[in-house]
C-alpha cells in the first residue's frame, strides 16, 4: 500500500501551499473557535465563514467542491445532535409520529440543530483544507513550534512513518484470513462467536509482536546512523512577510464575522 | 479501497468540532493536557530515547489493529479500540502517549474527530481507557493466568463504557443532546462494542503472554506506585458503574444535582435541561433503557466487588509476608 492511500495532501503550487504551516494551523484553530463562538442562527456570520473557506479553496487551486466532498465525514456523528430538535421548548412547527412516539419539532430546536450542524460542517471543511495544503511532516513541525511536547511530536512522526507499513501488515493478515475462510453460498464460515473473536485476537497479538520486534530493528538501525533522540528536519520554517500579512487579514476577517454575527436582526 | 475507510472508523466516539460547547472543550483540554504533560515528563525521566521509536511504532500498531475486525452478526463487526491493550502491554504512561498520538493522527490526518474537541476525544478514548485498563489489570499482578485474562476482559469492556459515558455526558453538558437519550444510546451501543473489545483484548493478550511473556511482565513488575494506579482504576470504574444507571434511570434528578453543584448552569446554554417536563412521551424508550442500564450496572458492580475483595486479600497477604 502506498502512502497516498491515506494521505490527504493535495500537491500543488499556490499561495496557500506556500504559507508557513504555523499560520495555517493557527488559522484553522481560530476559525473553528470562531464558529463555536458565533451564536445560534447567526446565518450571515456562518455564510461569511463559508465564504472564507471557498476563498481558501480557490486560492489553493483545490476547487470549490473539494472540501465540500470530504466534509461529509462528520455528518453521521452530527446526528447525535438530532435530539435537540425535539427537546428545546418553543413553538411547534412539525410533528413526527414514530410508532408510539409523537415527536414535536420546535422552532428553537430546529434553530439550534441547524446551527450545530453548520458549525460542525464548516469546521471539518477548514480541517480538510489544512491537511490538503500542508504536508504532514510540515504540520508536525508547526505543532512543535507551537509548543506541543517534543516527545509527542516525535512519536507521531514515527507513527506517521510506519502507519502505512503496519496497515499493510494488517491488510495482509486480513487477506490471509479471508483466503482461509471459504464458505458455501449463504452460509457463514468459521466457528462460533468466541472462536471468531479469538482468531481476530490472535491476529492483533501477531501484529503486536511484529510491530514490537520491528521497532527494535528500527531503533538499532537509527542508532547506527547517529540517532540521539531528536528528529532533524531539512525544512526549517521561518515566517515571511506574506505569512504575517495573511495571518493578520484572516484574524481581522474572523473578528468582523463575530461582530456581524452578533448584529440583531441579521 | 472502499472498505478501507470503513475499517478505519471503529466506533462512534470521535466527536467532530461544533458538537461540544467551548467551556466543555476547554475543560477537557485542561485535563488532557495535564495528564499528557505528566506522561511526557515521566517517559523522559524513566525511559530513554529508545522508547520513542517503540511508542511511535506501537501507535501505528494500535491504528493498524483497529482495522482488524471480526463478523458478529447481521453485518456488524467487532473492533478493537486498543486503550486497554496498549496500557497493559506498554504501561500506563507510554500507553497514554501512544493513544494520544493515535487520536491526534486520526483527527489531523483523517478529520476523524475535531481539533478544538480533540482534548475531549483524547480524554475519552485515550486516557480514560488506559487508566481503567491498566488500573484494573495491575490489581491482578501475580495472580493466575485465567484471573489476569478475565480481569483484562472486564477492564477492556469497562474502558469502552467509560469512554462512551464521558462522550455522552460531554454532549449533554454542551447542550447538544438530551441526557435521557444520549446516555442510554451511547451506553447501549458501546456495551456491545465493548464485548468485541474485551474478546479481542483477551485473545491478543493471551497470544502475547504465550509467545513473549517477557514483554508484558516487564510492565506489571515494578512494585512502586502500583497501589495508586489500582486505586485510580477502581475509582474510575466505580464512577462509571454508579453514574451510568443514575444518569439513564433518573435524568431529571441527575440534571438537578449537576445544577446544584453549579456545573450545568455555567457550562450550558441548554435551556431545555432546566425544564423537567418534556414535550414528548418517551415511555418505551425509558423503560427499556432503565432495564438495560440496571443490568449493566449490576454486572459491573458484581465484577468490581469480586475484584476489590481479591485486591484486599492480596494486599493483606503481602503485608503478612512482610513484603
Amino acid at each position: 500500500m502506498h502512502v497516498h492511500a491515506f494521505d490527504r495532501y493535495h500537491d500543488a503550487h499556490s499561495l496557500v501551499h506556500r504559507l508557513d504551516p504555523r499560520v495555517k494551523v493557527i488559522v484553522t484553530f481560530l476559525f473553528i473557535l470562531s464558529n463555536l463562538l458565533l451564536p445560534d442562527g447567526a446565518w450571515l456570520g456562518f455564510g461569511l465563514s463559508w465564504g472564507l473557506i471557498l476563498l481558501g479553496s480557490v486560492a489553493s487551486s483545490l476547487g470549490v467542491g473539494y472540501t465540500l466532498k470530504r466534509s461529509l465525514i462528520a455528518l453521521p456523528f452530527a446526528l447525535a445532535a438530532a435530539t435537540v430538535l425535539f427537546s428545546i421548548p418553543g413553538e411547534a412547527i412539525a410533528q413526527v409520529q414514530i410508532g408510539p412516539l409523537l415527536l414535536v419539532i420546535t422552532d428553537a430546536g430546529l434553530l439550534r440543530f441547524t446551527s450545530i450542524l453548520v458549525r460542525s460542517w464548516l469546521s471539518v471543511q477548514m480541517a480538510v483544507l489544512l491537511v490538503a495544503t500542508t504536508q504532514f511532516p510540515d504540520l508536525l513541525h508547526a505543532l512543535r513550534h507551537l509548543y506541543v511536547p517534543g516527545v509527542l511530536v516525535s512519536i507521531i512522526s514515527f507513527m506517521y512513518r510506519y502507519l502505512f507499513v503496519l496497515a499493510d501488515e494488517a491488510m495482509r493478515l486480513l487477506r490471509a484470513r479471508e483466503a482461509r475462510s471459504a464458505a458455501a453460498d449463504g452460509q457463514t464460515s468459521g466457528g462460533s462467536l468466541p472462536w471468531r473473536a479469538r482468531v481476530a485476537g490472535n491476529m492483533a497479538g501477531q501484529l503486536f509482536l511484529r510491530s514490537y520486534e520491528r521497532s527494535d530493528r528500527i531503533y538499532n538501525a537509527m542508532l547506527a546512523r547517529g540517532y540521539n533522540g531528536t528528529l532533524l528536519t531539512i525544512n526549517p520554517h521561518s515566517m515571511q512577510n506574506q505569512d504575517w500579512v495573511v495571518l493578520l487579514i484572516i484574524l481581522l476577517l474572523l473578528f468582523s464575522f463575530q461582530l456581524i454575527g452578533r448584529i440583531p436582526g441579521l | 479501497m472502499l472498505p478501507l475507510t470503513q475499517l478505519l472508523k471503529p466506533i462512534m466516539m470521535h466527536v467532530p468540532d461544533g458538537l461540544l460547547s467551548l467551556p466543555v472543550a476547554i475543560l477537557c483540554w485542561a485535563i488532557t493536557a495535564a495528564l499528557v504533560y505528566v506522561a511526557v515528563r515521566r517517559t523522559k525521566g524513566e525511559i530513554g530515547e529508545r522508547q520513542i521509536p517503540l511508542m511511535g511504532v506501537m501507535a501505528a500498531f494500535i491504528f493498524a489493529a483497529q482495522m482488524i475486525n471480526f463478523p458478529v452478526a447481521g453485518g456488524t463487526s467487532g473492533h478493537l479500540l486498543g486503550g486497554a491493550l496498549a496500557a497493559i502491554t506498554l504501561g500506563p504512561w507510554a500507553g497514554m502517549l501512544v493513544m494520544t498520538s493515535v487520536i491526534m493522527v486520526q483527527a489531523l490526518l483523517f478529520q476523524d474527530g475535531g481539533l478544538i474537541v480533540m482534548g475531549a476525544n483524547i480524554l475519552n478514548m485515550g486516557l480514560l481507557t488506559v487508566l481503567i485498563g491498566y488500573g484494573l489489570y495491575r490489581a491482578t499482578a501475580g495472580r493466575s493466568l485465567g484471573m489476569r485474562l478475565g480481569v483484562a476482559g472486564v477492564a477492556a469492556w469497562l474502558s469502552v463504557m467509560a469512554g462512551a459515558l464521558a462522550t455522552a455526558l460531554q454532549l449533554w453538558l454542551s447542550g447538544t443532546a438530551r441526557l435521557d437519550i444520549v446516555v442510554p444510546t451511547m451506553l447501549g451501543v458501546h456495551a456491545l462494542v465493548g464485548i468485541g473489545e474485551a474478546l479481542i483484548t483477551v485473545a491478543a493478550l493471551a497470544f502475547i503472554l504465550r509467545t513473549r511473556p517477557d514483554l508484558v511482565q516487564a510492565q506489571t513488575a515494578p512494585a512502586r506506585g502500583g497501589q495508586a494506579w489500582i486505586a485510580v482504576g477502581l475509582l474510575l470504574s466505580l464512577a462509571v458503574v454508579l453514574i451510568s444507571p443514575l444518569a439513564s434511570a433518573d435524568p431529571d434528578g441527575f440534571e438537578r444535582v449537576a445544577m446544584d453543584i453549579g456545573f450545568l448552569d455555567r457550562s450550558v446554554e441548554s435551556p431545555y435541561s432546566i425544564l423537567p417536563d418534556y414535550t414528548l412521551p418517551f415511555l418505551g424508550e425509558t423503560a427499556l433503557s432503565t432495564i438495560l442500564a440496571g443490568a449493566l450496572g449490576a454486572l459491573g458492580v458484581a465484577a468490581l466487588v469480586v475484584l476489590i475483595t481479591k485486591v484486599i486479600r492480596r494486599s493483606k497477604s503481602t503485608v503478612t509476608s512482610g513484603d
